[in-house]
């Protein structure tokens, strides 16, 4: 029992997981049916699906960029990117003589997820072949994404009345939130492709030391190109789910912030920003933390725009909690009370 | 800075070989500034805006006054104290996403306080302590958790932007007597031209800040952090301790830069200076340092910020190009600056 809770102790996940079961913990004292699930016209309700489906676009974006963080880089413009696809599909939609059909949304988001890989490309080439630091490469588009995306909307807010396209931001399939199903299908894929095979050792190898890794064989300018560039296929897809959402394109507001959060979410998941190592269960777990603690604020009954100074508690806590010296406070700390448990810890 | 970066150019120069000695030494000179990664950058942002405005003036015939280039100073007083305090963090080689956010959290807390009775005398020095205290934390977050600053100034960001909301969700204008008379006073200068209190106060920080860091043992240590912070433990300097003040300068010209704006503004909204950090960053990219940290001035920041207003000013002038073009030239500009920087280091090396 005292090596389960040791070991418990020492996972990387411990302090993301406590946190998100003190969150519900709260959530099911202030509001005692958190926890349930109705089945209302065969599609599923209750306030863990509403984290699940508000939460999904900034988990698709945290799933990309936990990859492009594993390579020791950093992708800021992935808010810019969802506004230009959100965009990029909404223009195309109204200038379509067929809003309403299945194969212009087809077409639109074609179009939109094309755009992104090309900007994803363009991320990757800045990183990998110029060789400029990720935080700066990324913050170019991240400052001209924007106005790229205003231009493309040319200063409107483009309200779209599409049936399909909305069903991509609010529309359920088999009970459960599309938005939901295609989050899983990211995760899916990317742990599928990453942990099933060696692609996710050889990230993980380019972030160790790219220069070493590129001498062992590891072609590191096609992994980054390949990381930054699914990072903007995320960044579009949560666009579209967002822009669909909201069946509207706002070039300045579509995605504001959201790199900040899905950073975060990373990071309370317990990937390092020095990269070399990630999880993508610590990225599920620390996007759930984020929109789990904007909906307890919401039924704790504080003003949900005081949400920021409770993120940055959160953010705060998790971070000194993980950090170095508290880890090693806490190793001194247990040594002492129990020294068996940390010689079985060791061994 | 034309005349700065020259003449301390060449005590860095001393590895480069002279490669040719038929060359003139004056050429061979010229060549070493622009190609080295320290005065290079700051040099082509000069020449840059020189042309910029060269090209304002042949294009609006009301462009090439005095008074424009005062009014980038009037304009963007808060931006240059921003990226003066910027420019301390990133030298060190971190970065500080905090202070769009402290920027509107002292316009708040100056506009609330001033609505309910406080004297300007008293609000604004609080200010000042209290954005330096918010520095320091994060400096201790930054040093002693070892926390990334990405993260660190990350999480500062959130706690001033939601302060903000909490002391109120809508703009508060300011009556009080002083800080609209700061915001409103003009100071001649003589033939037509004036600036405002907020630019003299500009001035006083730049001055303070070249002194501070170019000057001092301080600053020393800042550009040796930069340049390697492991070598600078080694030689035993105060690395520490720099690294924990250089995010309380940068508090402190946050707090500044509040203060600035609020004269300019007259108002405290919690969604005022939004993405102000990147225009910051952008400027002090711009102004030639570079962000692994090691090499920039202060004056090169300044560059920067009024390479910024001047595209803004361009792009007024014209009228017919939509604000958002802004946006797009100031992330082309970043674009070159930093492949330049590329260039010009990955040459050196």
């Amino acid at each position: 029992m005292k090596t389960l809770v040791a070991r418990a102790f020492s996972s990387r996940l411990f302090w993301p997981v406590a946190m998100l079961v003190v969150l519900v913990v709260i959530n099911v004292i202030a509001f005692p049916g958190f926890l349930s699930i109705t089945v209302k016209d065969g599609h599923l309700f209750g306030s863990i699906i509403d984290i699940l489906r508000n939460g999904a676009p900034m988990l698709i974006i945290a799933i990309g960029m936990t990859l492009v963080i594993a390579t020791r880089g950093i992708d800021l413009s992935v808010g810019a990117v969802c506004a230009i696809s959100g965009a990029v599909a909404c223009s195309i939609i109204l200038g379509s003589s067929d809003p309403g059909s299945i194969t212009t949304v087809a077409t639109a988001v074609a179009v939109a997820v094309v755009i992104a890989l090309v900007l994803g490309l363009w991320n990757g080439f800045l990183v990998s072949v110029i060789g400029i630091q990720p935080i700066i490469a990324t913050l170019v588009l991240m400052t001209a994404g924007r106005g790229i995306a205003m231009l493309i909307t040319e200063g409107q807010i483009l309200t779209v009345n599409s049936p399909p396209f909305k069903a991509i931001g609010s529309g359920f399939a088999l009970g459960v939130p599309i938005a939901v199903l295609i989050a899983a299908v990211i995760f899916a894929v990317a742990a599928l492709l990453t942990r099933r095979t060696a692609l996710g050792m050889l990230i993980e190898a380019v972030g160790i030391n790219p220069e070493a890794s590129r001498q062992a064989g590891v072609r590191a300018r096609g992994l980054l190109f390949a990381v930054y560039t699914f990072c903007a296929l995320c960044a579009a897809i949560a666009g579209l789910i967002l822009t669909a959402n909201q069946t509207a394109a706002d070039a300045n507001n579509t995605g504001l912030f959201i790199e900040l959060d899905a950073i975060l979410a990373v990071v309370i998941g317990g990937t390092s920003l020095a990269g070399g190592r990630y999880s993508l269960v610590g990225t599920l777990v620390g996007a759930l933390v984020i929109q789990t603690l904007v909906t307890t604020v919401y039924t704790v009954g504080i003003s949900p725009i005081v949400t920021m100074v409770f993120k940055a508690a959160v953010v705060t806590a998790v971070c000194l909690l993980q950090s170095p010296a508290t880890t090693a406070a806490i190793g001194r700390w247990r040594r002492r009370l129990a020294p068996r448990v940390a010689v079985e810890v060791a061994s | 800075m034309s005349t700065l970066a020259p003449e301390r150019a060449p005590r860095s120069e001393q590895p480069a070989p002279r490669r040719s000695a038929s060359r003139p030494a004056l050429v061979e000179r010229v060549r070493d500034v622009f190609t080295s990664p320290k005065s290079g950058p700051v040099l082509v942002t000069a020449i840059l805006f020189v042309a910029v405005f060269a090209v304002g003036g042949v294009r609006y015939p009301a462009f090439l006054s005095g008074q424009v280039f005062l009014n980038l100073f009037v304009d963007n007083a808060y931006l240059i104290v921003l990226a003066v305090g910027m420019t301390f963090v990133i030298l060190t080689g971190g970065i500080d996403l905090s202070v769009g956010a402290v920027v509107a959290l002292s316009g708040m807390i100056a506009a609330s306080l001033l609505q309910s009775g406080w004297s300007p005398g008293v609000v604004i020095p609080l200010i000042l302590v209290i954005t330096s205290v918010l520095g320091l934390l994060v400096g201790l977050m930054i040093h002693v958790f070892e926390v990334q600053p990405f993260i660190a100034t990350l999480a500062a960001m959130f706690l001033a932007r939601g302060l903000c909301y909490v002391i109120s969700q809508n703009s508060i204008s300011i009556t009080e007597p002083t800080f609209v008379a700061l915001a409103v006073t003009r100071i001649p200068l003589g033939g037509g031209l004036s600036i405002t209190p907020s630019v003299v106060i500009v001035l006083v920080v730049i001055a303070v800040a070249v002194w501070v860091l170019h000057f001092t043992r301080f600053g020393r240590t800042v550009y040796a952090i930069g340049g390697g912070e492991h070598s600078g433990m080694l030689m035993g300097l105060p690395v520490a301790r720099t690294k924990v003040i250089v995010y309380v300068i940068s508090g402190f010209c946050s707090g500044l830069a509040g203060v600035l704006f609020t004269f300019y503004t007259l108002s405290g909204y919690p969604l005022s200076a939004i993405g102000t950090e990147l225009d910051a960053i952008a400027a002090v990219v711009i102004g030639g340092t570079l962000l692994t940290g090691g090499f920039g001035f202060v004056l090169g920041s300044v560059l920067g910020v009024l390479v910024l207003g001047i595209i803004q000013t361009i792009i007024t002038f014209e009228g017919t190009l939509s604000s958002w073009w802004t946006r797009i030239f100031i992330g082309g500009l970043l674009l070159v600056f930093i492949i330049l920087q590329k260039v010009l280091t990955s040459r050196r090396r």
